[in-house]
């Protein structure tokens, strides 16, 4: 039993794509062929960081290997994403379709959806929707009618980390570890699941591949910016009239969403997460796009009766819990900066201790082994030089 | 009663390792399902699966300890999860947590006497936008209120 209302709250192109289609017309094509498609298309990995997809593809259909995967990152544990939990939902066969292209274009016979624990509730639906697949003939033998391709997917549960998002800390949980990320190289598209060149890509990237096949690689690349190409889904909320999962192309600027959203009059918006950018009110004509602002779609609007410290407290309690202590700078230097941010609650923070703490978080930025520890000081670093005199003051301005 | 209680669990272990294999990609899964299926991965259920997989203890302990959602403390029937995170925060989560604690009668991190409840906090769980949300074992709750915490407790102290 869950009880969770309906998120969607404008029209997302997912809900034209007929399924099966982009599967069928994907393996019409060599693998060569797909991966140009994708390539084509310009799309870049939802999940965050942007890679894009097509490079992504051709280098683990180059890495040799007896045996390869696909993985699907449905990890989702940024702070305010919940856009895969609502592409499970409703299209989650468009997902299933995109791995198995990934499948077809890299040469792998195994698909593996790493599901949060948090979303242990979908995964009897998803099971379900994988049988149908199945049983439609696409997944098994001969997916889609192509001779001799087979591709299945089954689910792995995770159980509560959120480092285990980060690629390479996923492939640890999967192989049964403790969630550390690894060092890079090797990636994962040479040496990656039991060593295994692997594909990992976020949920929603899935999608918008079957997508892309059904209407071509050049609809997609003529939405949103040159670099930035495509729509994209985001997950709003905070202090907004209308929360919820909105699609929108990559290019428009916090402003206009505000405004769709009916978050006007906000004071700040943290963009892509608690390891995202806090944007100030000074700075909302600014573009949502990984030229200008980046996200993986989290966007937390933040209203001008709240606290930018309690904010912070909030991030900074995040990391420190979910650091996996494995490199000093991330697992000491969040604990540091909790401690920092909560001297300033009590008004006994010195500027010269603020401005030490803000070239520690430029040196975690720089030393941590992971992306977790890298972005955990972002949003540290924009609030101290946004809001420096809300901090000392402990007022809200 | 100790000695039938660990052949049980030997039995439950090897059944599990049956199902998942004795691969070491197999130990995530088998450690959940001992979760679910005795509230809790013993001390001595950790030995019993590092003996299944020929792996170190240490390594299960390992394993076991780094994940929020196993663990090796004792839990109680039901598990609830409370979000923590900044939008269910901005949604009022304080008040929700006050009520839980004080409907229980224990803090966060507590098991009742019982042994039917565990309080514990969570991060982001996904439903930003219907916060605050609460997971109790694997269903999920959203925009809950003070006032509901009572009527959500009683529904799983009895339920229909
Ligand atoms: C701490 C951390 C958490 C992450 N969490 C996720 C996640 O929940 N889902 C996701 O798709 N990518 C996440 N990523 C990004 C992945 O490492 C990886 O870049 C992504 O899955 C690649 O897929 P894409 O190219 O399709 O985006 C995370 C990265 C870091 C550093
Ligand atoms: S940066 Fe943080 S999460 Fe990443 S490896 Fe280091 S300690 Fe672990």
């Amino acid at each position: 039993m869950a009880i969770i209302k309906e998120s969607i709250r404008n029209q997302i192109t997912f809900s034209q794509i007929p399924f099966g289609e982009g599967l069928k017309k994907g393996v019409q094509l060599t693998p060569e062929e797909l991966i140009k498609v994708v390539r084509d298309s310009n799309i870049r990995g939802r999940g965050g960081a942007g890679f894009p997809t097509g490079m992504k593809w051709s280098f683990t259909a180059a890495a040799k290997g007896d045996k390869k995967y696909v993985v699907c990152n449905a990890d989702e544990g940024e702070p305010g994403t919940f856009k895969d939990r609502v592409i499970f939902s409703n299209w989650a066969k468009l997902v299933f379709e995109g791995m198995a292209l990934a499948g077809y274009a890299i040469g792998a016979d195994e698909g593996i959806i790493y599901l949060r624990g948090e979303y242990t509730f979908l995964r009897k639906e998803l099971e379900k929707q994988l049988e149908e697949e199945r049983a439609a003939g696409l997944l098994g033998q001969n997916v889609a009618g192509k001779e001799g391709f087979s591709f299945d997917i089954h689910v792995h549960m995770g159980s509560g980390a959120y480092v285990c998002g980060e690629e390479t800390a996923l492939l640890e949980a999967l192989e049964g570890h403790r969630g550390e990320a690894r060092n890079r190289p090797p990636f994962p598209a040479t040496c990656g699941y039991l060593g295994k060149p692997t594909v990992v890509n976020n949920v929603e990237t899935f999608a918008w591949i079957a997508s892309i096949l059904v209407k071509g690689a050049d609809w997609f690349k003529g939405l949103g910016t040159e670099k930035s190409a495509g729509l994209k889904l985001f997950s709003v909320s905070g202090d907004v009239e209308r929360p919820g999962v909105y699609e929108f192309p990559f290019g428009i600027t916090v402003e206009q969403l505000l405004k769709e959203v009916g978050g006007e009059g906000a004071k700040a918006v943290q963009i892509g997460g608690a390891s995202g950018h806090c944007v100030p009110a000074s700075n909302f004509n600014r573009a949502i796009a990984y030229e200008d602002v980046a996200t993986g779609g989290s966007i937390m609007v933040i209203g001008p009766q709240r606290s930018m410290l309690d904010v912070l407290e909030n991030f900074m309690e995040f990391f420190a819990d979910e650091s996996c202590g494995q490199c000093v700078p991330c697992r000491i230097g969040n604990s540091k900066l909790l401690e920092g941010v909560r001297m300033l609650q009590e008004g006994e923070c010195t500027s010269k201790y603020l401005n030490e703490l803000c070239k520690l978080a430029e040196t975690m930025q720089i030393a941590s082994k992971c992306g977790l520890g890298q972005s955990s000081p972002t949003a540290f670093l924009d609030i101290v030089k946004y809001f420096r005199r809300e901090l000392f003051s402990g007022q809200a301005f | 009663m100790l000695i039938i209680q660990h052949k049980k669990t030997i039995d439950l272990i090897k059944d599990l390792a049956e199902k998942h294999g004795r691969q070491r990609n197999a130990l995530i899964p088998i450690l959940q399902d001992i979760r679910d299926k005795c509230g809790q991965i013993s001390d001595f259920a950790m030995q019993a699966v590092a003996e299944e997989l020929k792996i170190e203890p240490t390594e299960v302990y390992g394993v076991a300890t780094f994940y929020a959602f196993l663990g090796v403390q004792p839990r109680g029937r039901y598990v609830i999860r409370l979000c923590r995170t900044l939008s269910c925060d901005m949604a009022g989560k304080d008040d929700v947590a006050r009520q839980l604690e004080n409907d229980l009668g224990i803090t966060f991190g507590e098991t009742t006497k019982d042994g039917l409840f565990t309080l514990e906090w969570a991060n982001c769980m996904g439903v930003c936008d219907q916060g605050p949300a609460l997971l109790v074992n694997e269903d999920l709750y959203t925009q809950v209120t003070p006032e509901k915490v009572g009527e959500i407790l009683d529904s799983l102290r009895c339920p229909a």
